[in-house]
C-alpha cells in the first residue's frame, strides 16, 4: 500500500496531524462519558475501564512481541478500543470477561487482519458482539444507578418510560458509558469541533432511527437518546478505518446503520441493535467506497 | 510395504490435510463439530465411504465412460452412504441424532468426489484405498481436533467430560457458527505455519506450483 503512493516533488507541508494525536483526541472525547460513567456506577466501572484498557494495550504489546514487530503502542489506538469497550459493558461483568474483549479485540479483530488501518470491522463493537452473544446473562445485568442492585429494565427492555431528564443525566441502568444523553452529545461536539470526525455519519445515523422509530409507532425521543446509538453513532460508527471515505458513502453508511438498528430494535428477539448494525455496515464499507467514488471534473467513461 | 504407499497413506495427515490445506469438505466441518465424540463420528463414517468409494471407483476406473464420470462416482458414492446411514442409524442412533442432515450430506462432501476425481480414477486399487485411509485419518483428526476445542471453550467438557465446566463460564460463541469459523481459520493458519515450517512455502505463495490440486484445476498447472 505504502508503495502506491506517489509522492510529488518538494516542498511538503505536514498538516500536523498524526494517529496519535487523532486518537489523543478521541480520549478526550470519551472522558466526560467515562468519568461520568464511574461517579453513576461506582468503583466497579472504574475497575473495569482500567482493566479493559490494560488489556488491550497488553495484547498489542505482546502481539507485537512475538511477531517480532515494531512497537505499535504510541499510536494510541489500544487504549481507545479499550476504553470503548468499556464504556459499551455493564458495570456488573466479571473482570476476566471484560480482559478477555479487549483481548479478542486487539488479537481477533485487529491484529490478525494486519494491525491498525487493515481491519474491516470496528475491534471494540466486535469484542463486545463476541461478549454477548458468549455471555448473554452477564451481558445483560444491569447495575441501577448509585447502587449495586441489578436492574431489571433498561430503557430499551422492560418498557418503562422515562423523563427526558432521566435521560439525558443517565438517570437509568444501562452500560458504563451509554446512559449519559449530555456526556455522549459534548465529546461528540469536541470531536467536530476539533475536525476528527465529520458529523454526516453521527447525524444521519441519529436523524434515521428517530425518523424511522416514529414511523414505526415508538416514542422517538426516547429511542434515540436511550441504548448505545449516541455512543455508537459518535464513537464507533466514525472510526476511520471502518467506515466510508467519501461523504455520500459517509450518508449510505449512517441510514443504512438507523435503517437497521430500528429494525432490530422492533422485529428482532434483541432489545439493542447498535452494534450489529454497525458491524453489518462494516462488511459493506468497500462496495459502498467503490461505489461513492467521485468522479474526477471532466472525466468521462472509457467507450468500448 | 513400499515407500510409495505409505506416502500415500501419510500424505493426508498434515501435507494434504483434505480440510486444512485442500480445503474440501468444509460444511461437515464447520457444522458439525460443536462437540469431539461428532467429529469422530463424522470422521469415521465419511472415512468408511471414502475407503469404499475410492476401491470401488478405482477398480471401475477403466471401465466408466470418460463423460458421465461424475453421475458414476456419484452413484458408487450414494450405495456407500446409504449402507453406512442405515448401520449408524441401526447401531448409534445418538450420533445420528446429532449429525442430522450432514450424515447423508456426506455423498456430496467434496473430499470424496475429489479423491475420486484426482486419485481413485487415476491410480490402481491399493494406492486408491490407502489415500482412501489416509485422507479419512486426516479429516477424522481434524474434525475431532476442532470438535474438543470446540467443546472445552463452548461448554467446557470434552467427549462429555467436565474440564472446566462449573468454575469458568463457558463461551456459547464457539458453539454457533462464527465459533466454527475462528477455529477453522486458526486451524488454517497453524497448518499454513507447520507445512511452510518444514520447508514447504505456503500455498498462496506458489501459485499452482505447490498445489496439490494442479492438475484437477482449470488451469491445469499454469500459474
Amino acid at each position: 500500500m505504502r508503495n502506491n503512493l506517489t509522492v510529488s516533488s518538494s516542498p511538503h507541508i505536514h498538516s500536523g496531524v498524526t494517529s496519535q494525536s487523532i486518537m489523543l483526541d478521541v480520549i478526550i472525547a470519551l472522558l466526560p462519558a467515562a468519568v461520568y460513567g464511574v461517579f453513576i456506577f461506582g468503583w466497579r466501572a472504574a475497575v473495569l475501564i482500567a482493566v479493559c484498557v490494560a488489556s488491550a494495550v497488553l495484547s498489542e504489546f505482546l502481539w507485537n512481541k512475538a511477531l517480532k514487530k515494531p512497537n505499535s503502542l504510541g499510536d494510541l489506538t489500544a487504549v481507545v478500543t479499550g476504553l470503548l469497550l468499556a464504556l459499551n459493558l455493564p458495570s456488573s461483568l466479571p473482570v476476566w470477561m471484560a480482559a478477555l474483549g479487549s483481548a479478542i479485540a486487539i488479537i481477533v479483530v485487529k491484529q490478525m487482519f494486519g494491525g491498525l488501518g487493515h481491519n474491516f470491522a470496528n475491534p471494540a463493537i466486535t469484542a463486545r458482539i463476541v461478549l454477548m452473544v458468549s455471555f448473554p446473562a452477564a451481558m445483560t445485568k444491569f447495575f441501577e444507578p448509585f447502587s449495586m442492585t441489578v436492574s431489571s429494565a433498561t430503557p430499551l427492555a422492560g418498557g418503562a418510560e422515562y423523563t427526558l431528564r432521566e435521560l439525558f443525566f443517565g438517570m437509568h441502568a444501562g452500560t458504563i458509558g451509554e446512559t449519559s444523553v449530555v456526556m455522549l452529545v459534548i465529546g461528540g461536539l469536541y470531536l467536530v469541533m476539533r475536525r476528527v470526525i465529520s458529523p454526516i455519519i453521527p447525524v444521519s445515523f441519529i436523524g434515521t432511527v428517530f425518523v424511522f422509530s416514529w414511523v414505526l409507532g415508538a416514542n422517538p425521543i426516547q429511542a434515540i437518546f436511550s441504548g448505545g446509538l449516541l455512543l455508537g453513532a459518535i464513537f464507533m460508527a466514525t472510526d476511520y478505518v471502518t467506515s466510508p471515505t467519501f461523504n455520500w458513502g459517509k450518508l449510505i453508511f449512517g441510514i443504512g446503520c438507523g435503517i437497521i438498528t430500528v429494525v432490530i430494535r422492533q422485529f428482532a428477539s434483541l432489545p439493542e441493535g447498535v452494534s450489529y448494525s454497525i458491524l453489518v455496515m462494516n462488511l459493506l464499507v468497500p462496495h459502498i467506497n467503490s461505489l461513492t467514488m467521485p468522479k474526477p471534473f471532466g472525466w468521462e467513461a472509457d467507450k468500448k | 510395504m513400499k515407500k510409495e504407499n505409505l506416502k500415500y497413506l501419510t500424505n493426508g495427515i498434515i501435507k494434504e490435510n483434505p480440510v486444512l490445506r485442500l480445503v474440501l469438505g468444509t460444511c461437515p466441518t464447520l457444522a458439525v463439530t460443536t462437540a469431539a465424540i461428532n467429529g469422530i463420528g463424522m470422521g469415521v463414517a465419511a472415512t468408511v465411504v471414502l475407503v469404499g468409494s475410492n476401491l470401488v471407483i478405482s477398480l471401475l476406473r477403466n471401465i466408466i465412460p470418460d463423460k458421465v464420470r461424475i453421475p458414476a462416482y456419484i452413484t458408487v458414492i450414494a450405495g456407500f452412504v446409504t449402507v453406512v446411514q442405515m448401520l449408524v442409524k441401526a447401531f448409534l442412533p445418538s450420533i445420528d441424532a446429532a449429525l442430522g442432515i450432514y450424515l447423508p450430506l456426506i455423498v456430496v462432501n467434496c473430499i470424496i468426489l475429489g479423491r475420486a476425481e484426482m486419485f481413485a480414477s487415476k491410480n490402481s486399487v491399493l494406492p486408491s484405498v490407502l489415500d482412501g485411509i489416509g485422507m479419512g485419518i486426516g479429516f477424522t483428526a481434524t474434525l475431532t481436533l476442532m470438535g474438543a476445542i470446540r467443546e472445552i471453550i463452548g461448554a467446557g467438557t470434552v467427549f462429555g467430560l467436565p474440564i472446566t465446566a462449573g468454575f469458568i463460564d463457558p463461551m456459547i460463541v464457539m458453539l454457533l457458527p462464527p465459533g466454527g469459523f475462528f477455529v477453522f481459520g486458526i486451524l488454517v493458519a497453524v497448518s499454513n505455519k507447520l507445512a511452510t515450517m518444514s520447508g514447504k512455502k505456503a500455498v498462496e505463495h506458489t501459485g499452482c506450483g505447490e498445489c496439490p490440486m494442479k492438475d484437477a484445476c482449470k488451469t491445469g498447472g499454469e500459474a
